[in-house]
């Protein structure tokens, strides 16, 4: 009752307001607390993650197994961040109510939590997606072969679309002109042509596909019919 | 063998290992070079330094040419300049000390600040004053050498790389945690629960709810399932968590059953479902000269692509036929339409990463070295 019965009747309830909502106006008001209550338990959910963070690392620090100075690194980035953030240490005070001092903004580049994210957060975040530059390229250049048709075309594709957005593009085919009746084999008209039309095409049925899984999988938790989140418990 | 092996290789890494030193060597003196013997030095950053001051005042309703007004109890922090105080509309309330703060902001480049010291220097008092922020500073070298960590492991997994990750997991998990905390958690829920706490210490414009009980006895929904969400920690009755996780996979199929129906299913069908054949728009002329205008060719082809690779690609997704005969060709047809669309995706991909790649590389040049 408690482990099984309950959560299907709370996920039940939870998701058919919403859908009724949606229809009828004299709902509006109750989703629009449901969401509410949503919203705050998404924001605890990171607390959770946190929790379990710190959880995972201090028992790699007490145990003093591989790679604990590593997880001791993690904990006081974590604790220095949280302190920061949480206390708005170096906070910029609010213009209209200087006086209040939690009114201040914690991400303000002057705050000791603003300091961190622009200094250390956000250039180590984006050095890592930079990172994946080589890596795709690797992995590009091991994985593709033109062993088929399909390859072929995924191949090219590719070829044209990475070209066509560097200055090769338009050295090799920038000279045809616009004009003519062979403007469409220059690389930048190739790329617009495939991203605008065939690109979007293949999108859009991609898009339709998902829609209809994540509708049907939505109805078949809503109904019950799906009860893999009870399973672990 | 292997002993022979070994035997070989060591000198082998005696020498790699200097040329490792050696390089490291060479590395800190051409950087101590680049920031001592140059000019400009490198990684300074320079703030504007804006000062502000905030004095307490009450709105005076009702003054006349002989009365002192009347004062509200509503107060107001308001800049001393503000014309409503020369004007009699607010008055200072006495015996509380003005405020007085000083903000940074970051000038963008060091020709820049230069120039406005420069101009200040000259005796123009309207330049704003700019100064060295050694924090800021500091904060290019943390960046510039946490970026140079995580590229290290182009080379191979080194202790220097892990450090850059470990400083990455934990700012980010404290990062989120936080920001859910101040934008969702103090004014959805404890804003709730107690809104005169939360707006004399944290949000003083907090809205005034019409129905404050109501607010705050549904506020307990989700403190309580909250807690249960956090009970997962706990080494015993995790399956408590269950309640708040069902609620939460609820909500969200509701909302994505809906919302993926209107706006992707049915928004790409309509999108889908144009006139096949694209008219060049007349102009005004030819509007009056004729009432039929020129087929737009490329339009037109491309709006039968589209008809055609949308069709296509689902009879691919559609599974319940065999794809045998026309339905087969059809799929073949929509799988080189597929082809298509990831290999464009993946240098659409791969040139976004490349623009992450050269915009963190000009950080290094232009922010940090100082090499325009």
């Amino acid at each position: 009752m408690l482990r099984r019965t309950i959560p299907m009747l709370i996920l039940a309830a939870s998701g058919i307001l919403l859908v009724v909502a949606y229809f009828s106006p004299f709902t509006t008001s109750w989703s629009e607390t449901v969401l509410g209550w949503f919203n705050v338990l998404a924001a605890v959910a990171f607390v959770l993650g946190a929790g379990n963070l710190l959880a995972v690392n201090l028992e790699l620090v007490s145990a003093r197994r591989a790679g604990w100075a590593y997880a001791l690194i993690t904990l006081l980035s974590f604790a220095a961040m949280f302190v920061f953030g949480l206390f708005k240490i170096g906070v910029v005070p609010n213009p209209d109510h200087p006086n209040v001092y939690f009114a201040g903004d914690y991400e303000s580049s002057q705050s000791a939590f603003g300091w961190v994210y622009e200094y250390i957060f956000s250039p180590l975040t984006s050095t890592m997606f930079a990172l994946l530059a080589f890596y795709v390229a690797s992995a590009a250049f091991r994985a593709f072969r033109a062993k088929n048709i399909e390859a072929i075309l995924l191949l090219s594709t590719a070829f044209i679309v990475l070209i066509a957005q560097t200055a090769g593009g338009m050295f090799l085919t920038g000279w045809i002109p616009e004009d003519s009746m062979f403007a469409f084999l220059r690389f930048d008209w190739m790329k617009v042509g495939i991203t605008e039309y065939i690109q979007t095409a293949g999108m859009r049925a991609i898009t339709i596909g998902i829609a209809l899984g994540i509708a049907a999988t939505s109805l078949r938790l809503i109904l019950g019919l799906d009860k893999s989140y009870l399973s672990k418990n | 063998m292997s002993t022979a092996n070994t035997q070989t290789s060591a000198p082998g890494r005696s020498d790699l290992r200097w040329l490792w030193i050696s390089l490291m060597v060479f590395s800190v003196a051409a950087l101590a070079a680049n920031a001592f013997l140059r000019k400009d030095g490198m990684a300074h950053r320079y703030v504007e330094v804006i000062e502000f001051e905030r004095v307490e005042a009450k709105a005076v309703v009702e003054s006349g040419a002989n009365a002192t007004g009347t004062e509200t109890a509503q107060t107001e922090w308001v800049d001393p300049t503000d014309a409503r105080l020369a004007n009699g509309t607010l008055r200072l309330v006495e015996g509380v000390a003005p405020i007085k703060w000083k903000l940074h902001k970051d000038v963008a480049s060091t020709t820049e600040a230069n120039e406005t010291s420069a101009r200040r220097a000259a005796g123009d008092m309207s330049a704003p004053v700019v100064e060295l922020s050694m924090w800021n500073s500091l904060g290019v070298w943390a960046a510039a050498l946490l970026t140079l960590g995580i590229f290290s492991f182009l080379y191979r997994d080194n202790p220097y790389y892990k450090v850059s990750e470990s400083l990455l997991i934990g700012s980010s998990a404290a990062y989120w945690m936080i920001n859910g905390f101040w934008t969702t958690i103090v004014p959805n829920l404890f804003g709730k629960l107690a809104p005169d706490v939360v707006r004399a210490y944290a949000i003083p414009s907090l809205p005034v709810s019409e129905h404050p009980g109501l607010d705050a006895g549904l506020a307990f929904v989700p403190l309580i399932l909250g807690f249960m969400l956090i009970w997962r920690l706990a080494p015993k009755g995790g399956w408590i968590a269950v309640w708040p996780l069902a609620f939460i996979i609820g909500t969200t199929a509701g909302l994505k059953l809906v919302s993926s129906i209107e706006s992707d299913l049915m928004a790409q069908v309509v999108a889908t479902m144009k006139p096949m054949v694209v008219f060049t728009a007349p102009s005004t002329s030819a509007v009056a000269s004729s009432a039929v205008s020129a087929v737009n060719f490329w339009a037109t082809v491309g709006s039968l692509v589209g008809v055609v690779g949308v069709l296509s690609v689902l009879t691919y997704f559609f599974f319940s036929v065999e794809h045998k005969g026309a339905v087969g060709k059809a799929a073949r047809l929509g799988v080189w339409f597929l082809m298509i669309t990831f290999g464009s995706a993946f240098g659409l991909t791969v040139m976004g990463r490349i623009t992450l790649l050269a915009q963190r590389l000009e950080f290094l040049f232009n922010s940090w070295l100082n090499i325009n």
